[in-house]
């Protein structure tokens, strides 16, 4: 076969491949829908939820009752017997409430806020602290531990692998005001909290970004290290240093490339859940993300905002999953995708 | 990336202009004159006819006009006209709608109408459903629409009579959140049969969006373009108060046609979210996220600072700016800042004009002297911050349950048995403890500063305290363990049974900072040997329980809506009793005499005889004792010495439009504190090039050495 016909195939392969993950995802969505229903409505009853939007002072039944009917709480959860033909199935809550997510299309919060609007509006300044603190990390954590692996056995990758374990020990909630306490507070070098767009919003990332980089050095490095420290061992790598080369040649030539797919594995699956953002970070910096809306909706009862939240970290996880798996086939031509 | 770097380059060129590093705001704000404040939970709901919560309030009134308002200055609390030219005046109609005499008495009064008349030249803020080139807007008008500012005009109009009829028809409608709809439908005549119209409107036609005008309302009657007349049934005195919230406020019809256009919603432009009122202010930034911008309103009807009010208030320079125009601050920049430490911490930075005090900040912000009064500490007084302080309209309880066999019902065995637990929990030392000393032990369900609360020995309640010179002293665990005993449990253990006296609180506290509390709640039960159980529920369980009266003890509190004693002493009225009638007696304490005492009072206007009565059900509550009483917080507000006319008050939501700021001084002590210390940058980058060289070095002698 030729080299045009090769890739063909290939491309083939592949797209039948995605085809057949994406369909195998319809299944797992749906099973994470249901789940989703039945875990919310047993800790939660329409009624429930229909007091908690309405407070507590003067809550009237006829108030709960009309809540519930204009929000359409007021249909069975999942089996309507009192409809007839396919209105048995469609005219309840789960029906109502989950089909519409299969095109993407949320609806309102039970507060009546647009969730589409709202996650587009939010994911901005998520991805605004996420992508950097991604990317900078990754550079870091990989150059931190290469260091590590080149200075194997030695005192100095013994000091580097103590201060890993002591800053995997301390807390994120630590990093973070001890960070505000440090940077903001004490030496005035950036805002303690806020945000802005465009290119005001530098002041307002620099120090949640170098946190959320020093908060992850100690792990990351150590899981990169114990990776090369597999890596180094092996024939090539003997095979490569007896041509002659370098060590940091084998190591950043070799070694490296060798690596990426236990590197791949962890990292391109998180890429696509860089837009859900963090919950303490966005909460103590003020930056107005999505890393708590989940949490809210579930203080909140608010069930529309629930499911779509989840359905979306499910389906973004999919996708991690799968953009994963032609991650590997880039970086390793043996990976065949079939 | 580039574009990162050369962004961040210009980030430190920037710095060595001598600029605030860490100024959260635009440079080009500075000296102007703007209020800076934050709030910590987004509010849900902003349209007047729904909102009903103090969050929520804090931006709707000063959005938003109602008829009337609370005296900024005066004590106690007083209402004036706001929007209303003149107090409304209320005329008394007997059951065939003859006028009876002012003075007539109650049971004869089978209506009440108020007239209302408004001042005429009101305007509505710049908004673009004011434009009538709005009112037909297709998708493609839309496209380019994401906010109400993207609407390039604006108009406003007068505000009418009839808009304050239409919103007042408004808090009927089944398609919004009525949560005032049921107490409002037992007095406006002919709301709740217009409320059940409006609902067969919307069954009938479930997609057609509602005209509320094409149905009358008998009780509300537009008389000319600035006056309406508002006729509820019977005597109640206490409606004038709900003038004085957003739920009374003016409503123009067009903002609703406006907002109900195709595609409106689904770019949250709803009344619900963009208000539009007539008050000091609009709404001209809404991203709840991050921050929410009122400015001032170009259209609205100055009134004046007020000239006079507490003896006091000239000597703390709260008449300064008597006679001028309100408001005095063009801007008001909220902030969402979901926790206290960054809160805090701005405020100190001078990024913040005022702010509360939360426990982990209150040694550091307040020192208590012997005699119990609170003041800054010296830090604060370096900075010139000041504190005011002052007692909440509100009350924190535990309840007991009346129908429960044990602790409730009015035998003479539980009402001792409730005494003595009084006597027991010692509310003093839970408010020192718990509550840093912001608060004050109830006697009653009445707080300070409402028409019926008694200082001094007159006041206190004598089954728990005795007047022990000159204040009062909580009765000794011997006088509550003789109770007990009395009650029928002598040393904790039931004389019939033998079997230890156990009670149970039902609570939604589970946190670790809630166990402290209920191990200190335990302790006082211990002290006179009756064993506390908490049944710790999630919040549905526990409301649920109490619905259901199937609670023995639980905690429980109360907001004011008006500074009336009907608003409070109304949560022990056996007709609000929870279970069955699903009204606000949690307790479900049922006292006939009481019951009928309370009838007679609600409707009179303050005087000795209504405080005769107040005293009399003050009695029996505090011998029937269905409640711990607990305690009435207090607020604590730090401000920085640039912000002026400040007074607490916790009637009056539209306080801001009296503030004041000194925006040079402002802008002059923020430089003073916040220069950007320079060296640990360059110690760090310094740090950083050595390590690097270091490193470089290593390498390289480990290269050489292969």
């Amino acid at each position: 076969m030729d080299v045009a016909g090769d890739l063909e195939a290939r491309t083939s392969k592949m797209i039948a491949y995605l085809i057949r993950r994406i369909l195998y995802a319809i299944p797992i969505l749906i099973g994470v829908n249901l789940f989703t229903f039945a875990l919310f409505f047993v800790v939660n009853t329409p009624d429930d939820m229909a007091r908690m939007q309405l407070g507590i002072k003067r809550v009237t039944p006829d108030a709960i009752e009309n809540w519930k009917q204009q929000h359409g709480y007021d249909k069975p959860l999942m089996l309507n017997r009192a409809a007839s033909g396919t209105g048995k199935i469609t005219d309840t809550i789960f029906w109502q409430k989950s089909a519409g997510m299969f095109v993407l299309e949320f609806g309102f919060s039970d507060d009546g806020r647009s969730i589409s609007r709202e996650i587009a509006t939010r994911m901005g300044p998520s991805l605004a602290i996420a992508l950097p603190t991604f990317m900078i990390g990754l550079v870091v954590y990989v150059s931190f531990a290469l260091l590590m692996t080149l200075f194997r056995a030695t005192a100095l990758d013994m000091a580097g692998v103590a201060l890993c374990v002591v800053l995997m020990s301390i807390s994120g909630l630590f990093y973070i005001i001890g960070g505000q306490f440090l940077v903001s507070k004490l030496w005035h070098l950036v805002p303690i909290s806020g945000y802005a767009v465009g290119e005001d919003s530098i002041k307002f990332v620099l120090l949640p970004v170098l946190i959320g980089v020093v908060g992850g050095v100690g792990s990351s490095s150590r899981w990169y290290r114990t990776i090369f420290l597999d890596e180094i061992g092996k024939d090539y790598v003997r095979t490569a240093r007896a041509k002659g080369l370098s060590e940091l040649h084998v190591l950043f030539r070799h070694v490296l490339k060798n690596a990426m797919i236990p590197i791949l594995t962890g990292v391109v699956v998180v890429i696509p859940l860089l837009f859900l953002g963090s919950l303490l970070t966005e909460s103590f910096f003020g930056i107005p993300g999505l890393g708590s809306y989940t949490i809210d909706a579930i203080n909140a009862q608010d069930f529309s905002v629930v499911r779509a939240m989840v359905f979306l970290g499910s389906l973004l996880y999919i996708v991690g999953l799968i953009l994963t798996d032609i991650s590997y086939t880039m970086v390793d031509p043996r990976v065949r995708l079939s | 990336m580039k574009y990162y770097a050369s962004c961040l380059l210009l980030l430190l060129l920037a710095a060595c202009d001598g600029g605030l590093w860490n100024n959260p705001y635009p440079v080009e704000d500075e000296g102007k004159s703007i209020l800076y404040t934050a709030f910590t939970e987004r509010p849900k709901h902003l349209d007047p006819a729904q909102a009903y919560s103090e969050n929520e309030y804090e931006f709707l009134a000063q959005i938003y006009s109602p008829p009337l308002q609370y005296h900024y200055l005066k004590r106690p609390y007083q209402l004036i006209p706001l929007a209303a030219a003149k107090m409304p005046t209320v005329r008394y109609l007997d059951k065939s709608h003859r006028r009876l005499p002012d003075d007539a008495p109650g049971d004869l009064i089978a209506y009440s109408e108020y007239e209302i008349s408004i001042k005429p030249n009101m305007r509505y803020q710049p908004h673009p459903a004011f434009v009538r080139d709005y009112m037909h807007l297709t998708p493609s008008d839309l496209s380019s629409v994401h906010s109400l500012n993207d609407f390039p005009e604006t108009s406003t109009r007068l505000v009418t009579a009839a808009d304050y009829a239409y919103q007042i028809k408004r808090l009927a409608n089944p398609q919004l959140h009525q949560p005032i709809f049921g107490l409002m439908s037992e007095y406006i005549v002919g709301l709740k049969d217009y409320g059940a119209m409006l609902q067969q409107m919307i069954k009938n036609n479930p997609d057609a969006s509602l005209d509320l005008n094409s149905i009358s309302l008998p009780g509300v009657q537009v008389v000319d373009d600035t006056t309406y007349r508002i006729k509820i049934h019977g005597k109640y005195p206490q409606f004038i108060y709900w003038l004085a919230m957003p739920f009374f406020s003016p409503m123009p019809q067009e903002a609703e046609l406006f907002y109900a256009q195709a595609g409106m919603r689904e770019r949250n432009l709803t009344l619900d979210w963009w208000p539009v009122g007539s008050g000091p202010y609009y709404l001209s930034e809404n991203d709840p996220n991050l921050r929410m911008i009122l400015s001032r309103n170009p259209y609205y009807v100055s009134e004046l600072y007020p000239g006079e009010g507490e003896p006091n208030d000239g000597q703390e320079g709260l008449l300064v700016d008597a006679g001028k125009s309100l408001p005095l601050i063009d801007k008001v920049v909220f902030s969402h800042e979901k926790e206290t430490i960054p809160y805090w911490n701005k405020f100190l930075q001078g990024y913040y004009d005022a702010s509360g005090i939360s426990s982990d900040s209150f040694d550091q912000a307040v020192q208590v002297s012997v005699g119990g009064e609170a003041s800054v500490t010296d830090a604060m007084k370096v900075q010139g911050i000041t504190l005011s302080t002052s007692v909440a309209t509100s009350t924190m309880y535990t309840g007991f349950n009346w129908l429960d066999p044990v602790v409730g019902g009015p035998s003479e065995r539980s009402r001792k048995l409730r005494q003595a637990i009084a006597i027991a929990v010692d509310f003093e030392e839970f408010v020192s403890i718990f509550a840093n000393g912001r608060g004050i032990p109830a006697q009653s369900p009445i707080p300070p500063g409402i028409f019926g609360y008694r200082e001094g020995e007159a006041g206190i309640n004598h089954y728990v305290y005795d007047w022990v010179n000159g204040a009062p002293k909580r009765k000794s665990i011997a006088e509550a363990k003789r109770m007990l005993a009395e009650a029928g449990y002598p040393d904790g253990l039931d004389e019939q049974t033998h079997q230890p006296l156990v009670i149970n609180l039902d609570t939604t506290a589970t946190g670790v900072g809630s166990k402290a509390r209920l191990d200190w709640l335990r302790k006082q039960f211990d002290k006179i040997n009756i064993q506390m159980v908490a049944r710790s529920t999630d919040y549905n369980r526990f409301q649920d329980k109490v619905r259901k009266g199937d609670t023995q003890m639980f905690y429980w509190g109360w907001n004011a809506d008006y500074p009336d004693p009907e608003n409070f002493l109304f949560l022990l009225h056996g007709a609000q009793a929870k279970v069955g009638k699903g009204g606000e007696n949690a307790s479900n304490y049922s006292n006939p005499e009481y019951d009928k005492l309370f009838e007679q009072m609600k409707n009179m206007d303050n005087s000795q005889a209504r405080q005769a009565i107040i005293d009399r059900m003050l009695e029996m509550l505090r011998r029937d004792s269905p409640w711990l009483w607990g305690y009435h917080p207090k607020n604590y507000v730090l401000q920085h010495d640039w912000l002026h006319n400040v007074k607490s008050n916790i009637m009056a939501n539209n306080k801001l439009k009296y503030w004041r700021v000194d925006a040079l001084q402002r802008d002059a002590l923020r430089r003073e504190w916040n220069q950007p210390a320079r060296s640990p940058l360059w110690l760090s980058m310094a740090a950083l090039l050595l390590f690097c060289i270091w490193m470089w070095r290593a390498i390289w002698k480990r290269e050489q050495a292969k």
